[in-house]
């Protein structure tokens, strides 16, 4: 009885139409896909790109080398180096991460108590050699003011749950 | 002794005893800003809340509470807790929230304690008080708003380091800490009130913003800079030695340490010599060792011995000047000194040349005699226990030499050596003085000694001490306080001319042909002459390198693990922290390395092997931090004639506290504190 069966279903091909009727369900719905990288999917404001340096509405930077960071960093990728400014201020005189290390885990984001680091919504930063990953402050504070408005829409999007 | 019970342990503590000690003694801990072990009970932090029973119905504060017998003591009621919690709050009201830049933020008492007593938020939104910052000197950075009020700094500066220059203006929420006047703290010892400070009120200039307590790596080692052997941790992050805190040593400087020793490590980072030179048509040129070494081998070829001599300096370690006596031995030269200063110390016997009352003995010491010394600057951490003692005892105290302010009161009893006979004779009046004392000390300093009759001085010195009494078989009064650290360690290893050797100072005087300078930057480097070949092994480019014609640079003692013996002739152990730059190497290897050189292999191969000859050389080296106390038992004096003194007046051994030796000459935090010394630029100029 099976044998007639499953003999009658291939000759009357019923998984090639149930399987073409799939597809052509498929055809008519909206794509799935993009067209990267002329297009890109959503992201929440939560997520965990590249890292950037903030300064303050007046161009003074956020960061004051608490070091916070570098201390809760799990994959040691930041260093600092700190020393008093001129004017008194504690300031970094040296900021590196290693994005090579960087496991982008968000803690430096979350220890700062300035939003001074932060991970922004880039995720477009691959480079040709090994040695541009090695970010220094120069390179992260150009990243925050590249990225300002957009850290600063996403920290107040995601304000109410902190 | 009261027995009482603390959260249901019984303890038994001595009379006078406060809670808050027998909570300690019992193992309980109790949180406190205000109170410290080593400064009078001030009560004003109010954090030491207990409660006992039988007592009105309220907290009491256990720093200032003496214990009774049977009292029941509770630490963890709801009382006590609700009490520190608001007094938590009342605390933060005016602590402002600058944890993130506070160089306190990691290693504060406040912040511990509020974690630990606190309670998790504020209801304070008014306005916070804001303190304008003071200016102590280049050595403390105050940022008075975060002060919260606990007077240590002000009980440590006027009880411990006797200059009382620290005070409060005003009270309630006025009240500010500051020095009346605007200055720089006068004393040696201010870097203490950074330790404890339990804020960030008072944190280190030097080490302003420079590093987190967390990322240091910590190595117990022992102070160079002066005599006393200071225990002292060294933090150090990579390569770089980064500060230097004091460790809890009862019997050597309690929890205490100078300035010098604690700030000068800026010059470590300075003028070092991190490869060998050597002098090649009169300039000096960066050579291999290889190259180094076999100019020295070439030189030492058909010298005799006896034209050949070595000087040891005041930052050696035991280890390499027992390598280099054992070079020089072996070469049959007995050309070594180690006193640089030309000193005339007595190394027959150890009692001679140490500080024999022991530095906790100075505490039992009711009557004090200084003899050409000027403690305060010599060794600070030392005048402290000589203050507390004159504070203790009412002990009086007497100077010989220039006239000195040691942070207590002092008779001045003359200016030159004459005054110790006249002592003797009892023809004096503070004879009597010492002689109805029980327990006299007489401390000869090395600007007593460091002269053409200074033997005749140290035996005058012993003759004194014998005939008023310091000398019995359960006090030894007889004290030489040593200003270089090496010095006993070179004494006790017979760094000393042997027979027929040349002294420092007749090497210098062209007794020799090749002077091999074992960090030696103390001496006229302008009496060599010209002929003479130098070597010169230390860490950095001062006096000695500049007249070397061969430069091997050695290790700083951050950068070496060394034995040194302190004035006392206490034996102490200092581990390496951190490598030394470039080519540098470990002092006592480059000595062996050149030994093989020249066919003369000194026979150990490693630090524990070299450490095995140098218990050999003297059995002290086995005792490793421990000294016992001793009596005197042979009242034979030094071989000096006591009658030979002079009359020229002393001088002091050290003008300048903050610029000693090879490694403060070269910080410029000490450059900045010899300058907001007015009599010390009035000298320069």
């Amino acid at each position: 009885m099976a044998f007639l069966d499953r003999t009658a279903r291939s000759l009357m091909l019923s998984e090639l139409v149930s399987g073409l009727s799939l597809t052509l369900r498929y055809f008519f719905k909206p794509k799935v896909t993009i067209n990267y990288p002329y297009e890109k999917g959503p992201i929440g404001p939560r997520f965990k790109g590249e890292h950037a340096l903030r300064r303050y509405p007046n161009g003074e930077e956020r960061c004051i080398a608490c070091k916070l960071c570098e201390a809760v960093c799990p994959a040691q990728a930041i260093t600092i180096e700190a020393e008093p400014r001129a004017d008194g201020s504690r300031r970094t005189t040296r900021y590196d991460i290693d994005m090579t290390k960087c496991i982008y885990c968000g803690l430096c984001e979350e220890a700062c108590p300035v939003d001074a680091i932060v991970e922004g919504p880039n995720f477009e930063f691959a480079t040709e050699t090994r040695e541009e990953l090695f970010y220094n402050k120069d390179k992260l504070l150009a990243n925050g003011d590249r990225w300002e408005p957009e850290l600063a829409r996403r920290l107040e999007l995601d304000a109410p749950y902190r | 002794m009261p027995k009482l019970t603390i959260d249901g342990i019984a303890i038994e503590v001595p009379a006078g005893s406060t809670i808050l000690q027998a909570a300690e003694a019992a193992g309980i801990e109790i949180p406190r800003f205000c109170y410290h072990e080593r400064l009078s009970v001030a009560g004003n932090c109010r954090m030491c809340l207990v409660e006992v029973e039988k007592t009105p119905p309220k907290p009491i504060a256990s720093c200032a509470y003496p214990v009774g017998e049977g009292m029941v003591v509770h630490t963890d009621t709801p009382m006590v807790r609700n009490g520190r919690r608001g007094v938590m709050e009342f605390l933060l009201i005016n602590h402002p929230l600058d944890c993130p830049i506070c160089d306190q933020g990691g290693e504060c008492d406040l912040q511990d304690q509020a974690v630990g007593f606190g309670s998790d938020s504020s209801r304070y939104d008014e306005n916070k008080r804001a303190v304008k910052d003071k200016d102590l000197g280049p050595l403390v950075k105050t940022t008075m708003t975060r002060c919260i009020h606990c007077t240590r700094c002000i009980r440590f500066i006027t009880e411990v380091a006797g200059v009382p220059e620290l005070g409060a203006t005003d009270r309630g929420e006025h009240m500010e800490v500051g020095t009346y006047v605007e200055k720089a703290l006068s004393s040696e010892l201010s870097g203490n009130i950074i330790d404890l400070c339990p804020v960030g009120a008072l944190t280190s200039k030097p080490y302003e913003f420079v590093a987190r307590p967390w990322e240091l790596q910590k190595v117990d080692s022992i102070d160079v800079l002066d005599a006393v052997g200071a225990n002292i941790r060294i933090d150090s992050r990579g390569p770089e030695v980064l500060r230097i805190l004091p460790r809890l040593n009862e019997d050597v400087n309690e929890e205490w340490l100078g300035d010098k020793s604690r700030f000068s490590i800026d010059g470590l980072k300075r003028s070092r010599l991190d490869r060998p030179w050597l002098k090649k048509d009169g300039k000096l040129q960066a050579v291999s060792w290889a190259e180094a070494f076999s100019a020295i081998a070439d030189r030492t070829k058909g010298l005799s011995a006896d034209r050949i001599g070595a000087i040891a300096g005041d930052l050696c370690d035991a280890e390499s000047m027992l390598a280099l006596k054992d070079l020089m031995t072996s070469l049959g030269s007995a050309n070594i000194d180690c006193r640089q200063d030309g000193a005339r110390l007595d190394a027959s016997r150890r009692d001679f040349y140490s500080f024999n009352t022991s530095i906790p003995g100075i505490e039992e010491a009711d009557a004090v005699l200084l003899i050409g010394t000027d403690p305060r600057k010599e060794a600070p951490v030392l005048n402290a226990r000589i203050r507390k003692a004159v504070v203790a005892n009412r002990a009086p105290v007497g100077s010989i030499g220039p006239v000195i302010d040691p942070t207590y009161k002092t008779v001045h009893l003359g200016f030159d050596p004459s005054v110790l006979n006249a002592l003797h004779n009892g023809s004096h009046p503070f004879a009597d003085t010492l002689r109805n004392a029980k327990k006299p000390m007489i401390v000869v300093g090395q600007g007593a000694l460091a002269r053409a009759d200074g033997a005749a001085v140290l035996a005058a010195a012993w003759r004194l001490a014998a005939s008023v009494g310091a000398l019995t078989a359960d006090w030894h009064g007889f004290n030489v306080l040593h200003t270089a650290a090496a010095r006993v360690g070179g004494l006790d290893l017979g760094f000393v001319p042997g027979a027929n050797g040349k002294s420092v100072a007749q090497m210098l005087d062209g007794g020799v042909d090749l002077l091999w300078l074992l960090g030696a930057d103390e001496i006229d480097t302008a009496r060599v002459g010209a002929n003479t070949f130098v070597v010169y092994q230390g860490h950095h480019g001062d006096a000695g390198a500049h007249r070397a014609d061969v430069i091997l640079p050695g290790a700083a003692y951050t950068e070496k693990s060394g034995t040194y013996v302190n004035t006392e002739g206490r034996v102490q152990r200092g581990f390496k922290a951190v490598f030394p730059p470039g080519d540098a190497r470990e002092d006592w290897t480059i000595i062996r390395a050149f030994s093989q050189l020249v066919g003369k292999t000194l026979p150990y191969d490693t630090i524990d092997a070299l450490r095995a000859r140098l218990e050999q050389a003297n059995v002290a080296f086995s005792r490793i931090g421990y000294l016992p106390r001793f009596g005197c038992s042979d009242l034979t004096g030094p071989s000096g004639d006591p009658a030979a003194v002079g009359d020229a007046p002393f001088a002091l051994a050290v003008e300048n506290y903050y610029q000693t030796d090879a490694i403060s000459r070269n910080s410029p935090t000490m450059a900045e504190c010899s300058a907001t010394k007015p009599e010390l630029a009035a000298a320069a100029e």
